[in-house]
């Protein structure tokens, strides 16, 4: 029943956990805040983590891929260790970046995350430029990029797509519509609802997915990334979702439609996916609430490491800006 | 110490001196690749990569669509996985469409990451005055990029120096950002093509004198060292540095100079306020230098350049000018 599967295979209790880990540590951010252990801005992803999680999922180990200032979901679906996420965001010298980038610029290279930007839209270029080097390299690897349907907007996305589709580049676009670009509604900047309509314009395969079923979001995503591996080329992947909170840490999100929230609750990720390892006999429900809660005690644990880790050293303060 | 051999100089262009450069480099490391517009089959807008895409194929030499942003981005891509791109931006007044790669990208990306990675990366841009391109065609935009730490900014000011600088900012393991200017392209010198690479941040006395120190950039190299001639018949010994770099500004040339000629003038083809020529005297006078005398600079009027080719000559600093500010400060 339960299968040993190869990177890039599906893995539904492998999803189920890291949705778990995501979920969890999104949640305690918000409480870190609240205590002043975590300053500055968050934008959280809770009621996203099928995307990060089915796609990250169908990637192979030493693929490529850049995410956004939301990226905490795709750092932690793609293995970071939650401790090193929290130091980070606390800006602690044990931080994935050393405390140098916060909360929007997870990056971590042995793990092929090589970007996470705060600049709407500025990662598409770098994973088109790696996946540009892995071809002219002749690697097998690809890169994918997670952006948000507000990036469809700006310029970069549209120079990227062109580009990438001209030199067949092996990279997959992955939009995240969760229906608002900051604050503002899809369709009050957006004349589409679809933004994979877009792709008919750089001649790829422009392919809706429902974004909060991990296992749809994983297959098409496999899919993309076998066409890509076989030099046919980008996609740009829409993954339809909803975030629970607001833009930014001090965005209430009270331009929403009422009723909507719940709505989308109701079609929540983790709810789904545990519905149907339970019917299909892969992780009861008992088997479910006892992995949420040592995955709530790691996350705890995670954050008591972090708490007790160092502050960067002032002497440090130049490090990093240069080549050594 | 070495001894002194017969070095082997060849005379070339500016223009060839950039092609030859890049040449070298492409052959010398497979990691290195050339992206930018009509570079490969056009040869370049200014001819600087003719015969490229001929030797390297269409792998290394990369036409882009007119994409500054896009293609600058994804140049950063290619230089943190293994990498190490080169991309001309055709005119520097283009610079400012790659604007977030160039700002908000690719100078701190080391630094965001904590060190994980370098960013082996060139961007050629062809600016400058005196070829009647119109205002936006016509900035050198050597100051623009002086307030972004992480990103080193060159100045080609003779064929030896584009030569030179060129295949230095290729094996730079720092992303840098190298100017070159498009009136010099017919510009001819000998330049010894085995000569060890310029050191990064470090400016080039061109000119030994001790009345006074003129440091130039660019085109405003060749004037002052015009200037230098008309002053020495004057019985004016000046002494003519090209700066080089940007940034890192090698301030312990210059203070070593002023030291011994207590004068200072800048020539720049740039308008004064917030550019090199003013980081130089202010970080000087910080330093109480020089002592006796008050320093000139001979720059871009504060308005944008003309087309009509008498107010682009008015504008642009003329050898004559740069004399007449030596001569001011001697005066004093």
């Amino acid at each position: 029943m339960v299968q040993s599967p190869q990177p890039g295979q599906p893995d539904q209790r492998a999803w189920f956990r890291s949705m778990l880990v995501i979920r969890a540590f999104e949640d305690t951010v918000q409480q870190l805040f609240m205590q002043g252990l975590v300053v500055g801005t968050t934008h959280l992803c809770q009621g996203q983590e099928a995307v990060p999680v089915g796609a990250i999922g169908a990637m192979g180990a030493d693929d490529y891929l850049t995410i956004t200032y939301r990226g905490h979901g795709h750092a932690l679906a793609r293995g970071v260790d939650p401790e090193a996420a929290f130091a980070e965001m606390m800006g602690r010298e044990t931080g994935l970046c050393k405390g140098r980038g916060g909360s929007m610029h997870f990056t971590d290279f042995s793990r092929g995350l090589i970007g996470a930007f705060a600049i709407v839209g500025a990662g598409l270029p770098v994973a088109l430029g790696a996946a540009m080097s892995a071809k002219l390299r002749g690697t097998k690897q690809v890169a994918l990029t997670f952006f948000g349907d507000g990036a469809t907007n700006i310029g970069s996305f549209h120079e990227a797509l062109n580009m990438a589709s001209v030199w067949k580049a092996p990279v997959v676009f992955v939009c995240e519509n969760n229906l608002y670009g900051e604050y503002s509604p899809l369709r009050s900047t957006t004349p589409v609802d679809d933004i994979a309509v877009r792709a008919a314009s750089y001649a790829m395969p422009g392919i809706v997915v429902d974004g909060n079923d991990v296992q749809a979001v994983h297959e098409q995503t496999a899919a993309a990334i076998a066409r890509a591996r076989a030099g046919e080329g980008p996609t740009l992947l829409e993954c339809k979702t909803y975030r629970y909170s607001g833009h930014s840490r001090t965005d209430p999100g009270k331009y929403r439609k009422p009723g909507e929230l719940d709505a989308w609750k109701a079609r929540d990720p983790i709810i789904r996916l545990g519905e149907m390892l339970a019917a299909e006999g892969i992780m009861s429900s008992d088997e479910q609430e006892a992995l949420r809660q040592t995955v709530q005690g790691e996350i705890e644990s995670a954050v008591a490491r972090a708490t007790a880790a160092p502050w960067p050293a002032l002497e440090g303060i130049g490090r990093y800006v240069y080549a050594d | 110490m070495s001894t002194p051999t017969e070095v082997a100089a060849t005379e070339i262009t500016y223009r060839d001196a950039i092609r030859t450069a890049l040449a070298a480099e492409l052959r010398a490391d497979p990691a290195v690749v050339f992206l930018g517009e009509d570079i490969g089959g056009a040869g370049g807008s200014f001819k600087t990569s003719e015969g490229l895409l001929e030797e390297f194929g269409p792998d290394r030499v990369i036409d882009t669509p007119i994409s500054e942003n896009g293609f600058v981005g994804a140049a950063l891509g290619m230089a943190v996985t293994g990498m190490r791109p080169v991309v001309e931006i055709m005119f520097v007044d283009f610079l400012p469409s790659a604007g977030d790669a160039m700002i908000n990208e690719i100078p701190k990306f080391r630094f965001m990451s904590g060190g994980q990675a370098t960013v082996p990366l060139v961007i050629r841009a062809i600016g400058g005055a005196t070829g009647h391109f119109g205002t936006q065609h016509s900035a050198t935009g050597e100051s623009w990029f002086q307030q972004m730490p992480g990103l080193l900014v060159a100045t080609a000011g003779s064929p030896a120096s584009a030569y030179g600088l060129l295949r230095a900012a290729i094996r730079c393991n720092d992303p840098v950002l190298l100017i070159e200017h498009k009136g010099m392209f017919a510009r001819k010198e000998l330049v010894d093509l085995d000569a060890p690479l310029p050191e990064v941040g470090k400016a080039a006395i061109l000119r030994s004198g001790g009345d006074v120190t003129i440091v130039a950039t660019l085109l405003m190299v060749e004037r002052a060292l015009q200037a230098a001639d008309m002053l020495a018949a004057e019985g004016i010994e000046a002494e003519v540095i090209d700066l080089r770099w940007v940034a890192p500004l090698d301030i312990a040339t210059i203070r070593e100079s002023i030291l011994r000629t207590d004068r200072l003038v800048i020539a720049e083809e740039q308008v004064h306020a917030g550019g090199w020529g003013a980081t130089l005297i202010s970080l000087l006078a910080q330093e109480g230098l020089p002592e006796n005398s008050i320093p000139r600079a001979v720059s871009m009027p504060n308005y944008p350049i003309a087309f009509s080719p008498p107010l682009e000559d008015a504008a642009v600093p003329s050898a004559d000018r740069i004399a007449e500010a030596a001569r001011a400060v001697v005066r004093e």
